[in-house]
């Protein structure tokens, strides 16, 4: 897929034009009204997304809450808050114009200054710092106009617009003073998006209903979205088969996918994941020998079957990843090396490397770790590379960890040899690739940074560039290299994306299949006649 | 003793089990690895090291442990339970939204095992070696043997899948609307499954217990007595023979509601049952101190008060612990 500068920043000329939010073409008229009863294994915390990620709270976050922009399932930005927008020729400013007749769900306006309220809060207390860390200033001309003074250029700034990144939150709510972090309005948000919060209850269900003052005409077109909330895949599977929930948006398991895909009743995709950018790996102490070693690293690369991996062990649903960005993206590059299965070279490399057989044909010890909780896409690919790599002489003990908060101790302070783990891209590597391979984000404590204290000068200095490249094609170059390096490096030997899939009634039209999915505000999905 | 000097006693040794109990849990679940603070940094997605320390500070997770357990109890005592770490909402809130649901499965599991056990065991106890009798002894073993997730899973799968005439999980439809009367109807068509597992184990016993203790009194010399006496077998079984054997049932369901209420914890996680089991097995997943502290003491009370309930209900029924010690 190539995009050109324009469809990417939205810059010269700005999209003037009326907001288009139906992406896809009707063969019927779209009906109105009805309920969508969504399923989900997880529980958010609270509801609002400014100061908190993930899909929990992204997905009825995006509900609640409008951004300033919306992507479609090309990574092209389309008005939303904002009916259109500028980027400035130096790259050190967007302007947004705002919609002039939105209105917080208590009936009060949005204005710029609730734009410049959200993106200072999201900026001092989102995870994601590096979202907006280059916004020097948000300055309100009038009230529907909103700029956004950056301290160096910031190509991926639209997507940190856009839903699920940016919620406009509005500031006599949440600027009373008190901290963001504990508001209680968290729980009980008013809202800007097209559904406003009818209940919550946390760890059981959310209920939002239609906002009948929504500020694009005849949206949202459903009367109802209420997302249950079960731990047990299995009552969910069984909730959904038997019509007493609608749709399953974050499926991962094999088998439960496989055997969604063979009810007649639903549609099964894998879109609607690709802002996510979901990627199981296995990671390596670069600082702890023998894994100091790159030849040994990528012995062990040389070791693994990935597609094993993904055709066996994940049934076929999974597809491979080879790379640390998402090869739905269009940052990825395909010539990222991709460590095929070679054990002949995998024990040539470690011979080389000093790490001769002894006379019970190994070589060294090794641990292997996983987060708990998630035994197909975690444990049993530790168990695999168990079995795998004692084939090339590798003596590997699976650790396991009681829960998360041990796995990510044990982590984030090194005391660890190799590591399953799944990170996510976030749409741009800005925001969800940098930050495993910087040196400078190596810091002691702190899970998916980077932990596995990698570290070269080179790769610090391309994403360095990246990060501040306007032009998309130079900026694909850098990335391009910083690819082939750390594919050369392995600090991580990327495995699979995770198989996200969405499972939903097959009377349902238009279910959300932009990059962002679920987590992008479900104005256009409805009930066909019946 | 006198009924409130009794009733004053039990208070009292009840508040000073339930402070142990929250003594005891807070070092318990300290001791345990983890930290609350990594935990709610891995649901966010991540924190930095000054969020991480904002976490901790917020939560007093950076004060010694046994100044967080002083304030802890004194907050109690003020009937303050804390904020959950994770949904940063008043504990008392959250576990008010889940009691109710805990208490409605609990009971009616209580009621479905007494009363089906109790009658099982009553007609099983009239032939003793007749098939109702085995079929009683082997539903006892069975019930008993079976551990309950197991059981609760079964019954998804023949009742929710199989023969799908009753939900999967949850207590209302997503999409119920509906008055008063079809709401009610609407929980007690969720309960149906969850309360009959969680009544399943105790069935078994009381239908055991009772019918041994129908069999011994069945066999006294009142009962003859009473059938000399030419009264139909229904009022000699029903209103002789069964007041007299149902004392032992009272005890033994006293003691089992702690035994109810730990069954609740896993039946309600099959089922998706919105209780207090639910979000103690999510709290300890997550790290949640306060609410899996608040979820326990609600426990210790309930069971305190069962007991209580139980010892009171026992003078009620036999006179002679009423009247004992005159």
């Amino acid at each position: 897929m190539k995009l050109t500068r324009r469809e990417i920043l939205g810059s010269a000329g700005a999209l003037l034009v009326a907001p288009n939010f139906a992406f896809r073409a009707h063969a019927e008229e779209p009906q109105k009204g009805g309920a969508m009863v969504m399923v989900s294994t997880q529980s958010p915390r609270h509801l609002n997304p400014a100061v908190q990620s993930g899909a929990a709270t992204g997905v009825p976050g995006a509900q609640i809450f409008a951004s300033p922009l919306m992507f479609d399932a090309n990574w092209k930005p389309h008005p939303y808050l904002a009916e259109s927008w500028k980027v400035a020729d130096d790259g050190l400013s967007v302007t947004l114009n705002l919609v002039k007749n939105a209105k917080f769900h208590d009936g009060k306006p949005i204005t710029s200054d609730d734009v410049k309220f959200s993106i200072e809060t999201i900026k001092a207390h989102h995870p994601f710092t590096t979202m907006f860390e280059p916004v020097s200033a948000v300055e309100t001309p009038d009230e529907h106009t909103a700029t956004i003074r950056l301290a160096h250029p910031h190509p991926a700034l639209l997507l940190c617009l856009s839903s699920a990144l940016c919620p406009i939150i509005p500031r006599h709510i949440f600027g009373d003073g008190r901290d963001i972090m504990t508001h209680p309005a968290n729980s009980n948000p008013v809202g800007s998006g097209p559904f406003r919060l009818e209940e919550f209850k946390p760890g059981q269900r959310i209920s939002l209903v239609k906002n009948t003052d929504f500020f694009i005409p005849d949206r949202p077109r459903l009367d109802k979205i209420i997302i249950t909330i079960s731990n047990d895949p299995n009552a969910i599977l069984l909730a959904v088969e038997n019509g007493e929930a609608d749709c399953y948006p974050f499926a991962t398991a094999s088998q439960d996918i496989k055997r969604l895909q063979r009810n007649d009743r639903l549609d099964v995709t894998d879109k609607g994941f690709e802002g996510l950018g979901a990627i199981n790996w296995l990671a390596f102490n670069t600082k702890k020998p023998p894994l100091d070693k790159k030849m040994v690293r990528q012995a062990i690369g040389y070791a693994i079957d990935r597609n094993f991996i993904t055709k066996a062990l994940m049934r076929g649903v999974a597809k491979p990843q080879r790379s640390p960005i998402i090869e739905s993206s269009p940052f990825f590059n395909p010539k990222i090396p991709a460590y095929d299965l070679d054990l002949d070279k995998a024990n040539a490399l470690l011979d080389q490397a000093g790490h001769k057989a002894g006379s019970d044909g190994m070589r060294f010890k090794l641990t292997v770790d996983y987060i708990p909780g998630a035994p197909e896409q975690q444990e049993s690919v530790a168990q695999y590379l168990k079995s795998q790599l004692k084939k090339v002489g590798i003596d590997v003990e699976v650790r396991a960890s009681p829960d998360f908060p041990t796995w990510a101790k044990r982590i984030s302070n090194y005391d660890f040899d190799m590591t399953m783990d799944a990170v996510y891209n976030w749409g741009d590597p800005v925001i969800g690739v940098h930050r495993t391979y910087l040196s400078s984000n190596i810091r002691k404590g702190v899970i998916w940074s980077n932990t596995q204290r990698y570290s070269n000068p080179k790769v610090d200095e391309l994403l360095g560039k990246a990060a501040v490249e306007m032009d998309f094609a130079k900026r694909k170059a850098l990335y391009d290299e910083f690819q082939m390096i750390v594919g050369d490096d392995l600090p991580i030997y990327w495995i699979n994306a995770l198989p996200y899939h969405s499972a939903y009634d097959k009377r349902i039209a238009d279910f959300p299949e932009t990059i962002w999915g679920t987590m992008q505000s479900i104005n256009d999905t409805y009930w066909k006649k019946a | 003793m006198g009924p409130t000097a009794y009733i004053a006693r039990r208070l009292a040794y009840g508040v000073i089990l339930l402070i142990g109990v929250l003594v005891l849990n807070f070092f318990l679940i300290h001791a345990a690895p983890g930290d609350p603070a990594e935990t709610i940094a891995g649901a966010m997605g991540g924190a930095t090291a000054r969020m991480l320390a904002d976490i901790r500070s917020a939560y007093g997770l950076d004060k010694p442990l046994l100044t967080q357990l002083a304030i802890y109890l004194g907050r109690v005592a003020h009937g303050d339970l804390g904020m959950s770490y994770y949904f940063n909402q008043p504990v008392i809130d959250l576990i008010a939204a889940r009691v109710g649901p805990t208490i409605l499965l609990v009971l009616a599991a209580q009621v479905i095992a007494i009363t089906a056990g109790v009658a099982m065991g009553v007609f099983a106890a009239r032939k003793p070696s007749g098939p109702l009798s085995a079929f009683v002894a082997v539903l006892s073993t069975v019930g008993y043997a079976a551990p309950v997730f197991w059981t609760g899973i079964m019954l998804v799968i023949l009742f929710a899948s199989i023969i799908p005439i009753f939900p999967v999980e949850g207590m209302t439809s997503a999409r119920f609307s509906g008055g008063f009367v079809a709401h009610i109807g609407d929980v007690l068509y969720h309960l149906a499954l969850p309360a009959f597992t969680l009544a399943i184990i105790f069935l078994a016993q009381y239908s055991r217990l009772s019918r041994a203790s129908m069999i011994d009194v069945l066999g006294a010399d009142y009962v003859r007595t009473a059938r000399a006496k030419g009264l139909s077998e229904t009022k000699v079984v029903f209103k002789h023979a069964l007041r007299n054997a149902v004392l032992p049932i009272i005890t033994v369901a006293g003691i089992q509601f702690g035994n109810l209420i730990s069954g609740a914890l896993l039946v309600e996680s099959v089922f998706n049952w919105p209780g207090m089991g639910r979000l103690a097995f999510d709290s300890v997943l997550r790290r949640d101190y306060p609410t899996l502290l608040g979820i326990l003491f609600f426990a210790a009370l309930m069971v305190v008060v069962a007991n209580l309930l139980t010892d009171l209900s026992y003078r009620f029924a036999d006179p002679r612990i009423r009247t004992g010690g005159r």
